[in-house]
């Protein structure tokens, strides 16, 4: 998972000096971490990228082919194909979930008593297994006998996984409808950060709800939505058994992301070697990726938020 | 991807333990696990292990036969280990990979073998089926098509045998006053027929995909004869170009465009019966289909099946077409391979048990009453007495005067042409590829 420094608006004032000098005794801290990021992180990815390079078909010898599998997967036409399924479904989610993330955190941050009870059913999606989700939503939506059909609605009975542009729908809602739940706590959190002397000053200057909400509440949740929108995009890449079990990449290859294909292709088609090539290509976006939304808002990291507060 | 040989009886708890499973499966683990009982790492205690599918009635013969022979072989005990269908393949693949696979491999022979074949996985056990000429002479012939590569026998032919069968639904018919199809011409002629009275003509959960191959592998049979699907097994150059392949795709297609298959068809699995469902409710006609779903039907139907509303027959032939309409595809037989790597003493065991349990009279028995047609010779006494006698005798006769047994396609194949076949189907049911593209994209993979 990638980490991306949280906002600094908890430090109090006073105390930020310390922490240069702290960091040399805690360095050994990092050591487990570090052992099992080498251990299940960098390892494999090497023998990823080896066997990208070789024949193999999961069960005989492994034998050298140099650039095979490389070129096979790059001349493919499926490979485009998939990248853009991944690339649709990770821009048009992270466009669901990230409005409505922000404005279910920022209703769920205030204290009052029924918003807790609210919070906690909001939340159980999250408690859900994604394989779970996918079974339950691909019996609601069977277009003889689920949902639709049961309450007699036309507008509910549609070939919802069989329309390739459906499907694609139906798999946004239903990533949204599962992480929605995980990004609004993040947001509750940093609402919850922000403090309330600027809303103060605000209502002294007139400021109604909405330009409270767009002047300080959003500015304020930049770093926020930073972090929520890498753990989203990031974690696109990686969707694949809500996705396998929901449609399996069809219709045809409409929902055929990156993830499925190298699945398909190694433990299916049995081409270990152009899976790995697959891997390491998907291995590669989501690293541009996680620098390029690190880059967006890490240049000025060390910037104080609480500028007139 | 593979044919299901057994008949799924709850809906929704079935459906969720497939796909969780399918999910953990893709997660990847190492070694056996699962639901199985006692030891499952083999070979202690001079057994051997044994693992298998899921999955009712089939589960539950399967666990009576280890059962029984454990019985009577307390010192050579079979461990049995238990997985879910799609789970299975996956499975299976990752442990003979890592040297852990089980005793006893439970498979579906032709493409899957011979890659373990090729990896030198499984045992050869030609020379014991010579010596044991009993073992051998008392199954179908046929089923040992499967099993066999590059001359040599690889496993022992199981169970039962699985042709593919046209169901139909005698009240739909009844409706719109028609008779069942006696060629393709008739079935083109019936679907508007059906469709005007809102029923849809035929049944397909097209998810999964192979079921849709069931209509090319008898579309490709009775327009080419087996010869054409024969040219691409035996890796000739470009041949799904043949003219018989392209008509076969071209009538396919024609098919779909009427609106010949239920509305959203690419949203139904066969895993959750829905499509057996279609039929049994009447809101399908028809139903292309293993007969392993004649149990499901019978569990789940009502009285569909006992009040003798369904009805079934091969696939008619079609008008010109080359093919002898005796031809079936299907399922010839399960198959149990012994794993290369088990030491010679699990190998001992594992063959006794091929010879004394598998198949024994107490094992068919309980395949009939199941309503399946086990794979051994001389049960027709057996068939008749059965509750399902009409059905079985169709089954036992449409599989044995077969002129060409076809296997599965997807099963004869590699795994590699496989996926690229099930992958180029579901795009052509869909529509998104014509037929000449079907047969570029599948010529590429020929003969790998």
């Amino acid at each position: 998972m990638t980490t991306v420094a949280p906002p600094t608006v908890r430090v109090k004032k006073g105390s930020t000096t310390s922490s240069g000098g702290r960091s040399g005794a805690v360095a050994w801290m990092v050591l487990p971490a570090l052992f099992m990021f080498i251990a299940f992180g960098i390892i494999p990815l090497l023998g990823v990228l080896f066997l990208s390079f070789t024949q193999w078909n999961g069960i005989g010898e492994i034998r050298p082919a140099g650039f095979d599998s490389w070129r096979a997967v790059l001349s493919d036409p499926g490979l485009p194909h998939a990248l853009w399924v991944t690339f649709l479904i990770m821009a048009l989610s992270w466009l669901v979930q990230t409005p409505l993330s922000i404005l279910i955190g920022v209703f769920l941050a205030a204290h009052k008593r029924y918003r807790g009870l609210l919070a906690v059913l909001y939340f159980i999606p999250l408690l859900l297994s994604s394989a779970a989700i996918a079974i339950t939503y691909k019996f609601l939506l069977d277009p003889n006998f689920g949902l639709g059909p049961g309450l007699g609605s036309d507008l509910l009975t549609q070939d919802w996984l069989g329309n390739g542009t459906l499907a694609l729908g139906v798999v946004i809602f239903v990533v949204s409808w599962q992480f929605i739940p995980f990004h609004s706590l993040i947001y509750q959190g940093g609402v919850r950060q922000i403090p309330l002397s600027m809303y103060e000053a605000a209502e002294i200057d007139g400021a109604g709800r909405v330009r409270k909400f767009f002047s300080i509440t959003l500015p304020q949740l930049k770093y926020t939505i930073i972090t929520s929108s890498t753990l989203m995009v990031v974690g696109s890449l990686t969707f694949f058994d809500l996705i396998f079990v929901l449609t399996a990449g069809g219709p045809g290859d409409a929902t055929r992301v990156l993830a499925l294909d190298m699945y398909q292709t190694g433990f299916r088609a049995n081409l270990m070697g152009p899976a790995s090539a697959i891997a390491v290509i998907l291995v590669l976006v989501g690293l541009v990726l996680a620098l390029l939304l690190r880059r967006l808002g890490g240049g000025s990291s060390g910037d104080s938020q609480l500028e007139g507060a | 991807m593979e044919r299901r040989t057994i008949s799924r009886r709850n809906l929704l708890s079935l459906g969720i333990g497939a796909g969780a499973a399918a999910a953990l499966a893709a997660c990847g683990s190492d070694g056996p696990s699962g639901g199985g009982e006692a030891n499952t790492g083999g070979g202690s205690g001079g057994g051997a292990s044994y693992w298998f599918l899921t999955g009712q009635p089939g589960e539950g013969i399967r666990s009576n036969t280890v059962k029984r022979w454990n019985d009577a072989h307390a010192d050579k005990k079979i461990a049995q280990t238990t997985f879910q269908n799609d789970a299975y393949k996956t499975k299976i693949k990752t442990a003979l990979g890592a040297g852990q696979a089980p005793t006893i491999i439970w498979g579906w022979g032709g493409g899957g073998l011979k890659s373990w074949v090729e990896a030198g996985q499984v045992e050869d056990l030609t020379s014991w089926f010579s010596e044991n000429a009993a073992v051998k002479d008392r199954l179908f012939p046929s089923s040992f098509g499967a099993a066999t590569v590059d001359g040599k026998i690889y496993a022992m032919p199981a169970e039962t045998v699985a042709p593919i069968v046209l169901f139909y639904n005698k009240d739909a018919f009844a409706k719109i006053g028609a008779q069942p199809p006696q060629s393709w011409g008739e079935i083109m002629a019936l679907v508007p027929r059906f469709n005007a009275e809102k029923i849809a003509p035929f049944s397909l959960g097209g998810q999964s995909l192979w079921t849709n191959m069931m209509w090319l592998e008898f579309l490709y049979d009775r327009i080419g004869g087996s010869e054409v699907f024969q040219a691409v097994f035996d890796g000739q150059k470009d041949a799904w170009n043949n003219p018989a392949s392209i008509q076969a795709l071209t009538e396919m297609q024609k098919l779909i465009k009427a609106n010949g298959f239920n509305k959203g068809f690419a949203s139904v699995t066969a895993d959750s019966n829905a499509d057996q469902a279609l039929l049994y409710t009447g809101r399908a006609a028809m139903m292309l289909h293993g007969t392993w779903t004649y149990g499901g039907m019978k569990a789940d139907g009502g009285d569909f099946v006992s009040g003798g509303k369904l009805g079934w027959m091969n696939f008619p032939p079609v008008e010109g077409g080359k093919g002898d309409p005796s031809n079936t595809v299907g399922n010839p037989g399960q198959y149990l391979a012994i794993s290369a790597k088990a030491t010679a003493a699990e190998k001992d065991v594992a063959k006794a048990f091929f010879k004394e349990a598998v198949l024994s009279d107490a094992e068919n028995k309980e395949w009939i009453e199941s309503g399946s047609v086990p794979i051994v010779k001389g049960t027709e006494s057996a068939i008749g007495a059965s509750k399902d006698a009409e059905f079985l005798k169709f089954v036992y006769e449409t599989a044995s005067k077969a002129k060409v047994f076809q296997q599965s396609w997807d099963q004869a194949l590699s795994p590699t042409a496989a996926e690229a076949l099930l992958d180029n189907i579901g795009k052509l049911f869909q529509l998104d590829i014509t037929p000449q593209q079907f047969a570029q994209n599948m010529n590429q993979v020929i003969g790998k």
